[in-house]
């Protein structure tokens, strides 16, 4: 028990030493304590407890669902309109930033009382911005450099002074720590209602000035130039944003807000690319993953509901990236590889025409062996092209009855007519898009191969068509090879 | 006043600078209705630095701009401007359509909607370029040219009596420019104002029929014929105002902004 408590403390501790080495050294200095909250006393069953909460018979229950719903919509919807404005580390930054205002709230009202928090975290958020814009206007140092100057900086301090509260006496049970890691537990109804007041904003700004965030986030110049006050409008996003972040710290702490605000976002714009839909779906799957977080959370003992909250966000992002139905690596991939598949078999079809070609096809079937010259493989090679062709019957294989002497008789394949077809097509858009690059484009005869070897699988029937009738439904290619016709494709033979 | 009288735009004495680094000395010009005037000059003359500065976006160190005799804050209504291509993200979530549209905003006014009056006129405007098929494209997914026009249409749908446009011809294919200019001239015709900043001057005489020489200051404007000289070009493009830039560097005391005003 002690051993896997130990083993979270320090698996915590190498996030944080990734996210920022400055601000841990600090830390370490005053050994804060590492704890991230869950909502239930271990002691009832899973089944109960899951019961508990899917019927919100507890006060507590609906609290923590009510104000994880609450910051998943908010987060979700501001973070979609950070993101496709590149500006997903000004979160971050931001969360980091609000720390001291936190600490300085608390010292002036000495109590964890939300709105003066609020007033504090955002004042010292907006600090952190103007810094930022000043650090950039007034000196060399560019944009990256400058919000992390002001990340690790604001956080240092932060930490620095939340320290001290703790050691104060009215500071002792104040849970003013749960701003750094997350506490889902102490919620109290002004932190709902505080909640509820920045989701109104959020939801206000992504109404009633939808078109003015859409114009100033996409051509900023433009914007000015039809009179939009668009740097009014930046520092709105800004204020709302903190408002955002703020209310969202006490569920999931300092380092995770950024989290709640990239990741649905992020997930939305792999979903789709306009920004109404990207606003809706990043706030739904913001939401959703607050839910089942707070729920997962519930139900098993020792997990922290804030990390729980983001590491369900992230699952629903790995599943959109990999099992969407249109942009899903798994779809992508499954396709690429059908396509290769089909490429590899219209190859091998159009070796067999050739090779039926080249006997002025007096015979309608070839052996393996011929097969396996002409595509240059190995005869294994070829055995298998020619079962993934009969596979999808494409060709039929028979034994060669002429030549009786040799033993065991030599595999002859023929096509279908089915596998006929496809080798015709195949072959005329080969020679059709080798003589609408020589006649129409100009190109040299002999430059023409290669590139109607990757045509010839892309070419559809509109397009052949459209050639036949530029060409004037030419007969030979430029090599003087005849182009089969839809005629013999019919026929099942060339004539 | 009746703002049919005054002219579309007027600048008096216009100066400003970047950095302390002078970009325009003392420019004076009227355009007049519906003339569709070229503005050329080598790099770093202040040619978008001029139309940035009528458009309120630059900061100006003295004279003034009137536009339609007022000022250009009260004017924003009358005003298209199409940005240079470089200063929009295209990676934004926003489709052909929603970008035209976006040329209505003035006309729609704070916290209304795009109503279906707005769309029909942004559709007729996608036609005119010929982009209406692409219109629930998003942005980033068209070529340089098409994403040009676009900008064109929107121009379009504001349905503005000046416009200021920066290089609109900038990256773009031969057909498109063609189709860009014939549809300028379009608006010319209809007693629009058109003021174009061209980088190209090969094509200038043809394109325009009033020119702008600018090189940090108004070296000529008027009727292409007068203006378009081998003497006033070699003063605009050759013979390097050299006292000029001199002083210019010595006032801003460091050459490190020179970049940022040969890029605008």
């Amino acid at each position: 028990m002690n051993g896997t408590i130990h083993f979270k403390k320090s698996m915590r501790r190498n996030i944080q030493i990734k996210r920022i080495g400055m601000a841990w050294v600090i830390l370490s200095l005053f050994t804060f304590p590492l704890h991230g909250e869950q909502i239930s006393a271990p002691s009832d069953s899973l089944l109960e407890r899951g019961y508990r909460f899917l019927t919100l018979s507890d006060e507590s229950v609906r609290m923590v669902l009510l104000g994880t719903i609450l910051m998943g919509l908010s987060c979700g919807i501001m973070g979609s309109l950070i993101v496709t404005r590149r500006l997903s580390l000004f979160g971050d930054t931001l969360s980091h930033a609000v720390l001291p205002g936190v600490a300085v709230g608390f010292l002036w009202s000495h109590s964890k009382d939300s709105w003066a928090i609020l007033a504090g975290a955002t004042l010292a958020g907006f600090l952190g911005v103007a810094l930022i814009s000043l650090l950039k206007k007034t000196s060399r140092i560019r944009q990256d450099s400058a919000l992390g100057l002001v990340l690790s900086g604001f956080y240092a301090l932060g930490i620095c002074m939340l320290t001290r509260i703790q050691k104060m006496e009215f500071g002792n049970q104040s849970g003013i720590d749960k701003y750094l890691f997350g506490q889902v537990v102490g919620l109290s109804s002004t932190d709902l209602w505080t909640m509820a007041f920045s989701f109104l904003l959020i939801l206000a700004l992504s109404i009633f000035l939808y078109k003015e965030m859409l114009v100033a986030g996409f051509d900023p110049e433009y914007a000015r130039s039809i009179g939009l006050p668009v740097d009014f409008l930046q520092y709105l996003l800004w204020l709302i944003l903190a408002f955002a972040v703020i209310t969202s710290l006490q569920i999931v702490g300092v380092v995770l807000v950024s989290a709640l605000l990239v990741i649905p976002a992020a997930t939305a714009t792999l979903i789709t690319d306009r920004m109404r839909p990207i606003l809706i779906w990043s706030g739904l799957l913001g939401c959703m993953a607050a839910a089942t977080g707070a729920f997962v959370s519930f139900l098993g003992s020792q997990l922290p509901t804030g990390p729980i909250i983001v590491l369900v966000s992230a699952s629903f992002f790995l599943s959109v990236l990999f099992f969407h139905p249109r942009n899903g690596l798994l779809f992508k991939w499954f396709s690429s590889h059908n396509r290769n598949h089909r490429i590899a078999l219209e190859n091998t079809l159009k070796a067999v025409y050739q090779e039926l070609e080249s006997i002025d096809f007096q015979q309608d079937s070839i052996s393996v062996g011929q097969l396996a010259k002409r595509r240059r493989a190995s005869m294994p090679q070829a055995h298998r092209e020619v079962s993934a062709l009969v596979e999808k019957q494409h060709a039929t294989l028979h034994a060669d009855q002429s030549d009786s002497s040799a033993s065991p008789k030599p595999v002859l394949i023929s096509l279908t007519p089915k596998g006929w077809g496809t080798a015709c097509r195949i072959v005329r858009n080969h020679r059709l898009w080798e003589l609408y690059l020589t006649n129409e484009a100009r190109y040299a005869p002999d430059h023409v191969h290669d590139d109607a070897e990757k045509i010839e699988h892309v070419l559809g029937e509109e397009t052949v068509r459209r050639i036949e009738r530029i060409l004037s439904n030419p007969r030979k290619d430029p090599h003087g090879k005849l182009i089969p016709s839809q005629r013999d494709i019919d026929r099942g033979f060339i004539s | 006043m009746n703002p049919s009288v005054s002219k579309p735009l007027e600048i008096h004495d216009l100066t400003v600078a970047y950095q302390r680094k002078p970009v325009l000395y003392g420019v004076d010009l009227e355009v007049s209705e519906g003339t569709l005037t070229g503005i050329i000059g080598p790099n770093g003359a202040g040619k978008s630095t001029l139309i940035k500065t009528i458009m309120g976006m630059v900061p100006s160190n003295g004279g003034w701009v009137k536009i339609f005799g007022k000022t250009a804050q009260k004017s924003y209504a009358r005003v298209g401007y199409v940005p240079q291509r470089e200063s929009v993200d295209w990676d934004f979530p926003v489709s052909v359509l929603d970008v035209v549209l976006m040329g209505r905003y003035g006309h729609v006014g704070w916290l209304k909607r795009v109503g279906k009056k707005d769309r029909i006129i942004a559709g007729e405007c996608l036609e005119k370029v010929n982009m209406l098929p692409f219109a629930d494209r998003q942005i980033g997914k068209l070529s340089g040219g098409q994403q040009q026009r676009v900008f064109l249409a929107r121009a379009l749908a504001q349905e503005s009596d000046l416009y200021l446009m920066d290089e609109p011809l900038a990256g773009v294919d031969a057909v498109t420019e063609k189709a860009i200019i014939e549809l300028l001239r379009e608006l010319k015709n209809q007693g629009k104002t058109l003021l174009v900043v061209h980088h190209d001057l090969s094509t200038a005489k043809a394109y325009f029929d009033q020119l702008i020489l600018l090189n940090m200051r108004l070296i000529a404007s008027g009727e292409v014929e007068k203006t378009f000289t081998r003497d006033l070009l070699q003063k605009t493009y050759g013979g390097r105002l050299t006292i000029f830039t001199e002083v210019a560097d010595q006032s801003a005391g460091v050459r490190e902004y020179e970049k940022e005003t040969e890029s605008s």
